[in-house]
């Protein structure tokens, strides 16, 4: 894995919020066609890990590379970003699916799907159209491009979510806990989703509380705890692992 | 003075009372924005001053703002108010109903759930382009119930032109009716301010029933 190309590379990152320290000193880098996944007990720090590597969060320290190229960093407390014109070409790198899908509830689903293509990356309209027919097919929902998403099962929405960040063809797709807001039956259905792109090898990074899935489809887990990496490796390795905490949260897990 | 004669004098100014009433939509839906804005501002002193410009604006009378446009320049500068009149009475009512639709679009835009602005900030749009295709579509539709009723309000609240004699509806109806002595005039601009309320529900309807598309 070591030869293929860094994506991402987040370095020494630090973040407090008040007197909570949630991310204590964590680095961790995605190598291109890897599929990570990040575990752990609710208040670990791994959305908030994800928020500050889609910059929807500042962080107190750190680094934050994408395809070596430096996105942000903090020099004495304070954060220097990439010049405009280059971040906005350093963010074009990733996408973002929410666990609360954040579809556009005023568009279609076909406009959900093309309006960034056209006016964010000025592709051209017919070409965007047929790719994000694509897409929708791929997701099982090439029927639904003119409904709106109220008019969908979460399930479904989640799919139009996951097209939506596909359609910008980033390098990276990050999942924040894709699932957690659907019922069993509808989180089977994006979850196969997933693993088809990463059969696809599709480059992805994971937040998620689906234990089995993770251990199926990653090739690499990490598990956080206290804003700290407790386990890091295969899933082999990680649901192997002695650590007491890990233990502990695969245990609760199998209580509940 | 016949029924036909007072029918004709109150619709004359009932062309006056249309007048300001588009025109006031016309300068203080905008306006209100820019209030809006202000009051959002992360900017603490802007904010404020905004704040409190709208709320002696909605805690102090209108027909008191009329009187204080009106007469201002005069008191205030000496200057001439021949041809004020007619302005005043826009620049009055407009103020004012910005300062509400201001809190009716704040209203609207803290409606919007984070989610939104997160989606089209990783998505690659830039501020303007979330602003006028994520959310302003959103709010219009939020907001488009309270923006009638104060709508509403205003097709009636012209009648306050009155105080500054304009000839507007009221003021016509209002002199009809102490020569002649009789509550006609009343009776007949009643149902005008009625009808054109009618007209006003009727189109909002109409427009909320088209935005209710999702």
């Amino acid at each position: 894995m070591s030869e293929e190309k860094l994506f991402l590379e987040m370095n020494n990152i630090k973040k407090s919020f008040g007197d909570l320290e949630v991310l204590k000193d964590i680095s961790l880098s995605v190598h291109g066609g890897e599929v990570l996944s990040i575990i752990g007990p609710s208040g670990s720090g791994k959305s908030t890990l994800l928020r500050i590597a889609t910059m929807l969060e500042t962080m107190d320290s750190g680094s934050i590379k994408y395809m070596g190229k430096e996105a942000v960093h903090v020099e004495n407390g304070s954060l220097h970003y990439a010049k405009p014109h280059e971040l906005r070409e350093i963010k074009k790198n990733f996408g973002l699916v929410f666990q609360s899908f954040n579809l556009f509830p005023h568009m279609s689903v076909m406009r959900n799907l093309i309006d960034a293509p056209i006016h964010v990356q000025k592709r051209d309209k017919e070409e965007v159209i047929s790719e994000a027919k694509e897409l929708l097919k791929k997701m099982g929902l090439e029927d639904k491009e003119a409904y709106y998403p109220s008019q969908l099962s979460g399930g479904q929405q989640q799919r139009v979510a996951i097209a939506r960040a596909l359609a910008l063809k980033p390098n990276v797709l990050f999942f924040d806990e894709p699932t957690s807001a659907l019922d069993p039956e509808l989180t089977g259905e994006v979850l196969k989703v997933i693993k088809g792109l990463a059969e696809e090898k599709m480059t992805m990074v994971i937040v998620t509380h689906e234990m089995s899935f993770a251990k199926n489809i990653s090739d690499r887990i990490i598990f956080m705890d206290k804003g700290v990496i407790a386990v890091e490796g295969n899933p082999d390795e990680v649901f192997n692992s002695d650590n007491i905490r890990m233990q502990e949260f695969l245990g609760k897990l199998k209580h509940e | 003075m016949n029924f036909i004669t007072m029918l004709e004098q109150i619709s004359s100014g009932m062309l006056n009372t249309i007048l300001i009433f588009f025109l006031t939509l016309i300068f203080s839906l905008p306006l209100g924005w820019i209030i809006a804005f202000g009051r959002m501002s992360k900017n603490k002193i802007l904010s404020s001053i905004t704040g409190f410009i709208i709320s002696v604006l909605r805690g102090t009378p209108l027909m008191l703002q009329l009187m204080v446009v009106f007469y201002g320049p005069y008191f205030l500068f000496k200057l001439p108010i021949t041809n004020w009149r007619f302005p005043a009475i826009i620049v009055g009512f407009s103020i004012n109903y910005a300062a509400y639709f201001a809190e009716i679009y704040r209203s609207g835009i803290s409606a919007i759930p984070v989610g939104q602005y997160e989606a089209a900030h990783i998505l690659g749009f830039n501020k303007v382009q979330t602003f006028f295709k994520i959310i302003l579509p959103q709010v219009v539709r939020i907001i488009l119930p309270a923006v009638t009723n104060e709508v509403i309000t205003l097709v009636k609240d012209t009648s306050l032109a009155f105080t500054l004699s304009y000839m507007e509806m009221f003021t016509i109806t209002k002199q009809i009716a102490s020569t002649q002595t009789t509550l006609m005039p009343f009776a007949i601009a009643g149902l005008f301010y009625y009808i054109f309320n009618l007209l006003v529900s009727f189109i909002m309807r109409k427009l909320e029933k088209k935005l209710n598309y999702y």
